[in-house]
């Protein structure tokens, strides 16, 4: 009977155990109400979620020591231990928010990012193509964005005051020696690899990280793609050129392999598009490039990239120091680059992130005087003329090899460090008139340790501090490098942020071999930033002062070359940026405008006295308009670019005074053009297409207004000459077709 | 005596696991019951998703409380106005999913919400994301038609991405309507397994139709 008893009151308990009231108000860590906080009472149904207030409450029938846990998306869950009697409980919580990548400010003073996937990208992947001023080439398209020069008659980014060379791209880490084609006088050559290569690209033009140096002004670093979506063949024809490639992805979608070619010629396109040089060897290009891509199984990546490519080009233009003569210029050039490149988590919030590259380049230049028949003239007297006929060998090796580690510390706060190692081998034989050569070698080892800490104090306030401490071996003294940037939150979508940094940088290779006792350049930047972006829209102000030192001065060598002899030039510049883009007021357009001051005097190379540079405009300005017209699948694109005019100078020594002098200067006219693409997509929206084609009409300068450049002189100074476009206008027509290899079948069968 | 109180405790026992499974019912009923009237006021899916979510982790081996907790969550992502904060839905329904998905794998109905997670991120940012996310989309309702060709929920779905694609890439009533038939007739002979597995869609179909005509 007892037991009975027993048994009825352990049933009765099960039944009627009296329900207990949990409540209370859930806060963030500056006592703000978090509302849609999930609240469990731990390994039970019991729970609740805070309504706007913060507030919740819950019966349960609980009894005992319990976890109530707190957790909702972007804070820290937490737990709490409570014991339930009989008496409701109240229990506050109040939980810390998380650093993370959507909510913490960005570190971006000084730079530009193009990228599909990350916070605070200003441009997407898609943007450097269908630029129309950019006609498909990287660089190209950041000179529709403030900071860059709108020069066209030599290749290379121009940033706030520095020269083409004062700039480096990097692809995955590596640096790029040639990243452009080999340079022809008076025409800006393009960039050798092709824009869908990256998935992401950061431009920075200024006060960029303690991971690139050997850079005044500015660091172009793209990423490579990751794997391709799936197997996918390629052909494009278009007025330069045909070129076909293949991209294979695995089946079981862990790696990739892909191989591509590109035959360029332009003998159609200048046919029809009369030049201003007459060209006896039509440019002529073979390009051929592979890679592989394996991801690992803690979701890094092995990449391999190798490229090669031919080409050829000749030209005569008139002679500027004579009436009837001609410059006939040739080149040839055969250019190799190869980078492997491993990114990887290797435990305990390590990452390491290694690479190598080996590039080399050789041009085979020769420049011959010839007379109105195009028949070789030889002079053999040692005058100006004679010297016209020249012949230049460049055969030039580069290695590099970089690692870098990087741990995680907390949330998004980590450090990394790590060490480069340059290697460059220039060698170059250059012929006189008379057959007398001449030959030099420039082998330099330069060697790069750097660490850096990515400091995120709240989602509100972070810091990049970093050193970088290189040795060259040309120079042969270690120089120390800080950088520093610093990013604060206003508010929701605007930011604040500071940059500085010391930047050095070794003389060119055509400013060597240089005088004994030379010293690194040197530049320093301070950065202001302003950033307000939301999804639709993105204001960006900066303003920026570098100022330059130890900038290198040039003497008259033997045949005329001038050689870097002392580090006494300087110079500065500051000015203000703005960005402007918007994705939403007008329907289906998308708009951006950017505007550039600058002001820059700088006493280096020949200059006699600190001067404003012949490539830096006081103005630039840059108009994008793109509109996607669903209807007809065609996207019109459209772009202006306005640069006030540049000086130009004719500066010649003068050996009755021993220096250099202005013998004469001036301002050429203002830069404008308007250029203008359409891409037709007929295949768009077919989910079940398996040719993928996109047809593209682009003219450049379609108003074809005059462009100056610059000024060439004759070498008396009497003479002077428009440096000018190739030609008025370029057309490009082409269509891109990709015919995919679909692959749903084998993502059923996975899923089966 | 011995055997009263083993008997006692069989009894016990027999209680408090038919009363488990009797709580399970009993909470999962309650909550669907809720989730049918949270579409009238979205923030209650988020509720009801927490709910869902709560007796998930307590039960641990059910899939179909994680699939309601991921149902909600989608949802939620899809109704709510605010695309900065679309992604953050979706990808708690994707982290649900997940753990349904290992509880019950290659299930069509898991493959329904996965499906309808990539459009919820498509959604965002159509013209960026189509390539990625559009695919993505459609092979998982590939999927679930391989996996139980007598499941109408992704014809539904399919029907429905139809209708709301514009005409010129291929969408729109004339497309979209033999893929709703299809759902109907489908929705005519479906029989859910028990009274909580997914059971739903019936009624939009109907409406998608009613507009179609």
């Amino acid at each position: 009977m007892k037991q009975l008893i027993f048994i009825s009151l352990l049933l009765g308990t099960l039944r009627l155990s009296a329900q207990v009231k949990i409540s209370g108000r859930i806060t963030d860590n500056k006592n703000k109400p978090l509302s849609g906080a999930s609240i469990v009472l731990k390994d039970t149904y019991d729970g609740a979620t805070s309504d706007s207030t913060g507030l919740y409450s819950f019966p349960t029938q609980e009894k005992g020591i319990h976890q109530l846990e707190v957790s909702t998306t972007g804070y820290n869950s937490i737990s709490q231990n409570i014991n339930i009697g009989l008496s409701p409980i109240v229990q506050n919580l109040s939980l810390k928010e998380q650093v993370t990548e959507l909510k913490a400010v960005v570190i971006s003073a000084g730079s530009f990012e193009a990228s599909d996937k990350n916070k605070g990208a200003v441009l997407s992947s898609i943007d450097i193509v269908t630029t129309p001023s950019a006609n498909g080439d990287v660089t190209s398209a950041f000179k529709s964005l403030p900071g860059t020069q709108q020069v066209g008659e030599s290749e290379g980014l121009f940033v706030r005051g520095g020269t083409a060379t004062e700039s480096k791209i990097y692809m995955d880490g590596n640096l790029v020696n040639n990243f452009f084609y080999s340079s022809t006088p008076g025409i800006a050559t393009r960039g050798r690899f092709n824009p869908f290569l990256f998935k992401g690209t950061v431009f920075s033009t200024g006060g960029y990280s303690a991971l690139y140096g050997q850079a005044l002004s500015s660091a172009l670093i793209l990423e490579s793609n990751d794997l391709p979506e799936r197997t996918q063949a390629d052909l494009s024809i278009s007025v330069v050129g045909i070129g076909g490639g293949i991209q294979h992805l695995s089946r079981d979608k862990k790696s990739s392999w892909g191989v591509s070619y590109n035959y360029i010629n332009l003998w159609l396109a200048f046919n029809v598009i009369k030049q201003k040089q007459d060209y006896f060897r039509v440019p002529v290009a073979n390009q051929t490039d592979a890679n592989f891509r394996i991801k690992t199984k803690n979701g890094g990546f092995i990449k391999y990239y190798g490229y090669l490519s031919t080409n050829k080009v000749g030209f005569r233009s008139p002679d500027i120091d004579t009436t009837g003569l001609k410059d006939a210029f040739t080149l040839k050039n055969i250019n190799t680059y190869q980078n492997i490149n491993w990114k990887d988590r290797i435990g305990n919030g390590w990452k390491i992130n290694t690479g190598i590259s080996f590039s080399t380049n050789k041009d085979n230049i020769a420049n011959d005087i010839q007379d109105a028949s195009n028949r070789k003239v030889t002079l053999n007297s040692p005058s100006l003329y004679a010297f016209k006929n020249f012949s230049l060998e460049n055969n030039a090796k580069y290695a590099q090899a970089r690692l870098v580690l990087e741990k995680r510390i907390k949330g998004l706060t980590a450090i990394r460090f790590g060490s480069d190692y340059f290697y460059s081998d220039e060698k170059s034989t250059y012929t006189l008139y008379d057959g007398t050569k001449f030959d030099e070698k420039i082998i330099d080892h330069l060697y790069a340790g750097f660490a850096e800490a990515d400091i995120y104090v709240t989602n509100s306030l972070a810091a990049k501090i970093g050193t970088r401490l290189e040795h060259s071996e040309i120079i042969n003294q270690w120089n120390i490098a800080p950088r520093l940037s610093l990013a604060y939150k206003l508010a929701d979508n605007s930011q604040a942020s500071l940059a500085y940094g010391i930047f050095y940088q070794n003389p060119e290779r055509k400013l060597l071999p240089a005088a004994a006792g030379i010293d690194y350049s040197k530049a320093a930047h301070y950065i202001f930033q302003y950033t307000r972006q939301t999804r639709d829209y993105t204001l960006r102000t900066e303003l920026f002062y570098k100022k330059y030192d130890d900038l290198y001065k040039t003497a008259p060598g033997f045949n005329g070359r001038e050689l870097a002899v002392n580090n006494n030039g300087f110079g500065d510049a500051k000015g203000i940026e703005f960005f402007w883009r918007d994705k939403k007021t007008i329907k289906n357009v998308d708009y951006w405008f950017s505007y550039s001051y600058l002001d820059t005097k700088r006493n280096f190379l020949n200059y006699p006295t600190a001067i404003q540079p012949s490539f830096a405009a006081n103005h630039t300005a840059a108009f994008v308009f793109k509109r996607f017209v669903l209807p007809w699948k065609t996207g019109f694109n459209f772009s202006y670019n306005f640069a006030t005019g540049r000086p130009y100078y004719n500066i010649g020594f003068d050996s009755s005074l021993s220096k250099y002098t202005i013998k004469d200067q001036g301002k050429t006219i203002n830069y404008n053009s308007m250029s203008f693409s359409i891409n037709y997509l007929p295949n768009l929206g077919k989910t079940n297409a398996k040719t993928f084609a996109v047809w593209v009409l682009g003219i450049n300068n379609v108003l074809g207004q005059k462009q100056v450049f610059s000024y060439n002189y004759s070498s008396n100074g009497n003479r002077k000459e428009a440096v000018t476009p190739p030609s008025k206008r370029f057309v490009f027509i082409g269509c891109f077709l990709s015919f995919g290899i679909d692959r749903t079948q084998d993502a059923i069968n996975n899923n089966l | 005596m011995k055997k009263i109180i083993l008997s006692a405790t069989i009894l016990l026992l027999s209680v408090s696991l038919f009363a488990q499974s009797e709580k399970f019912t009993a909470a999962m009923k309650k909550n669907l019951d809720a989730l049918g009237a949270a579409f009238k006021n979205p923030p209650e899916l988020l509720t009801v998703a927490n709910n869902f979510e709560r007796i998930a982790t307590a039960e641990k081996t059910q899939w179909l409380p994680y699939y309601y907790a991921a149902f909600c969550q989608v949802n939620y992502g899809f109704i709510q106005q605010d695309k900065t904060k679309t992604d953050g839905y979706a990808d708690k329904a994707s982290e649900l999913i997940a753990k349904a998905d290992s509880l019950s794998p290659k299930n069509s109905e898991i493959s329904c919400i996965k499906s309808m997670i990539a459009s919820c991120h498509m959604m965002v940012d159509p013209q960026q994301r189509w390539m990625e996310y559009g695919k993505e989309s459609g092979s998982k309702l590939d999927a679930a038609i391989s996996q139980d060709a007598t499941n109408p929920r992704p014809h539904y779905l399919r029907g429905q991405g139809l209708k709301f694609t514009p005409e010129q890439f291929g969408g729109g009533c004339k497309t979209a309507k033999p893929e709703l038939q299809t759902a109907m007739e489908k929705y005519a002979n479906f029989k859910p397994a028990s009274e909580l597995h997914p059971n739903w869609g019936k009624e939009q179909v109907d409406q998608l139709l009613k507009e179609c005509q």
